[in-house]
């Protein structure tokens, strides 16, 4: 791991590319057992999954600039309100 | 037959997606690594978590900054684009003058950027530069290095000098591809210059246009290089654009952790915007109008 020290890496950004990439490894597992699909939810474009996860990831990440910007409440809060919002991206935009 | 099982493509992507990943996702991750830590040298970090992203969020500068960014932005799109559409229709369309047109038009585009930046510090110069000192000989006051306004103006002007012929050249390219037919059934039909413009040829550009505003509303709200070496953000911080700010918190004050944390929040406002000319884009692919 030495040979990665350049990159200053620490346990929740670790975590949280991790979690980034078993994302998109299985959003690629699911496109190879089941091609996916244009519809259009309530978003205002049609969307293929990944569309819907690039804006359900690209709005989180507003919602916590968002939340830290205007409150001084928990982040924990914000993190929560963005889950929620990708589960209704990927469920129903 | 199956497509996915014989598309051999993938291999063809390999090559590109390792070099964007050493060029681009590697050095991005880093930036997210150094925004939640405060680097005191390479061996020597603290982990801060979300400090930096709350004391930049609340810092009035970088606000100062994004809303000069966005008025710079709005007003090279607001300029540029009729600008370039209009030479574009003036320029002659066959013979030797559109070769010799297209030629000059292209010049200032083929000048690297910080060199731009010395041709207009020199060109407005008060004592000995060519406006500069005709302005000044006018009667006007002009110094664009202690008046905000004239630094503004000169910026502007060199911006629109160094980039309106981006959107010349696309305009041209999109009003020489409308078929001879339409403009014959136009002149049949009787139609004034400003239908044909306003029917047939704004229309035809729809695509062209399009690209061209993406592209010039990325690239101003990217500059750094023309002002940087022009004003260098001044006077005080009137011309300090986003980029200009972000290189004097890293390089200038060697404040890495702030910087990244501005870094990070300024890649999601370019991928927002990216995004939003992505879908207009594709919009006008398909001829959607909704």
């Amino acid at each position: 791991m030495s040979s990665l020290s350049w990159m200053a890496w620490t346990k929740p950004t670790a975590i949280f590319f991790i979690t980034i990439a078993c994302i998109l490894v299985a959003m690629t597992i699911w496109q190879i057992k089941a091609p996916c699909v244009e519809r259009k939810g309530f978003l205002p474009i049609s969307t293929t999954p990944g569309d819907r996860l690039f804006i359900g990831l690209l709005s989180s990440a507003y919602i916590h600039l968002a939340w830290l910007g205007l409150t001084t409440l928990n982040l924990w809060i914000a993190f929560i309100i963005a889950v929620i919002w990708m589960i209704i991206v990927m469920r129903w935009g | 037959m199956n497509k996915w099982e014989d598309n051999k493509a993938w291999f063809l992507v390999i090559p590109v997606f390792i070099v964007v990943a050493v060029s681009a996702i590697l050095p991005l991750m880093t930036v997210v690594n150094y925004s939640v830590q405060d680097i005191f040298g390479p061996d020597n970090r603290v982990f801060v978590g979300i400090e930096w992203y709350k004391d930049v969020l609340a810092d009035h500068r970088l606000h100062n900054a994004l809303q000069r960014q966005l008025f710079f932005s709005a007003m090279v799109l607001i300029i540029e684009i009729p600008l370039g559409v209009l030479i574009a229709m003036a320029m002659p369309k066959k013979g030797w003058g559109a070769s010799l047109s297209l030629v000059l038009v292209a010049l200032p585009l083929l000048i690297p950027w910080n060199v731009i930046g010395t041709i207009w510090i020199i060109f407005m110069r008060p004592d000995i530069g060519l406006l500069g000192a005709a302005i000044n000989g006018m009667g006007i006051p002009f110094d664009h290095t202690a008046a905000p306004l004239d630094a503004w103006v000169t910026v502007m002007m060199m911006e629109v000098w160094h980039w309106t012929p981006l959107v010349a050249l696309m305009a041209y390219a999109g009003l020489q591809a409308i078929p001879e037919a339409y403009f014959q059934a136009a002149r049949i039909d009787g139609a004034s210059a400003w239908s044909i413009f306003r029917y047939i040829q704004l229309p035809k550009m729809r695509g062209v246009l399009t690209i061209a505003i993406l592209l010039r509303f990325m690239d101003s709200f990217l500059i750094y290089a023309e002002p940087f070496v022009l004003t260098g953000g001044g006077p005080g911080n009137s011309t300090t654009f986003l980029s200009i700010y972000l290189v004097k918190l890293a390089v200038g004050q060697f404040d890495l952790g702030p910087a990244a944390a501005f870094s990070i929040i300024y890649f999601l406002i370019v991928m927002l915007f990216c995004w939003l000319f992505y879908q207009v884009l594709l919009k006008v692919g398909t001829g959607d109008k909704s």
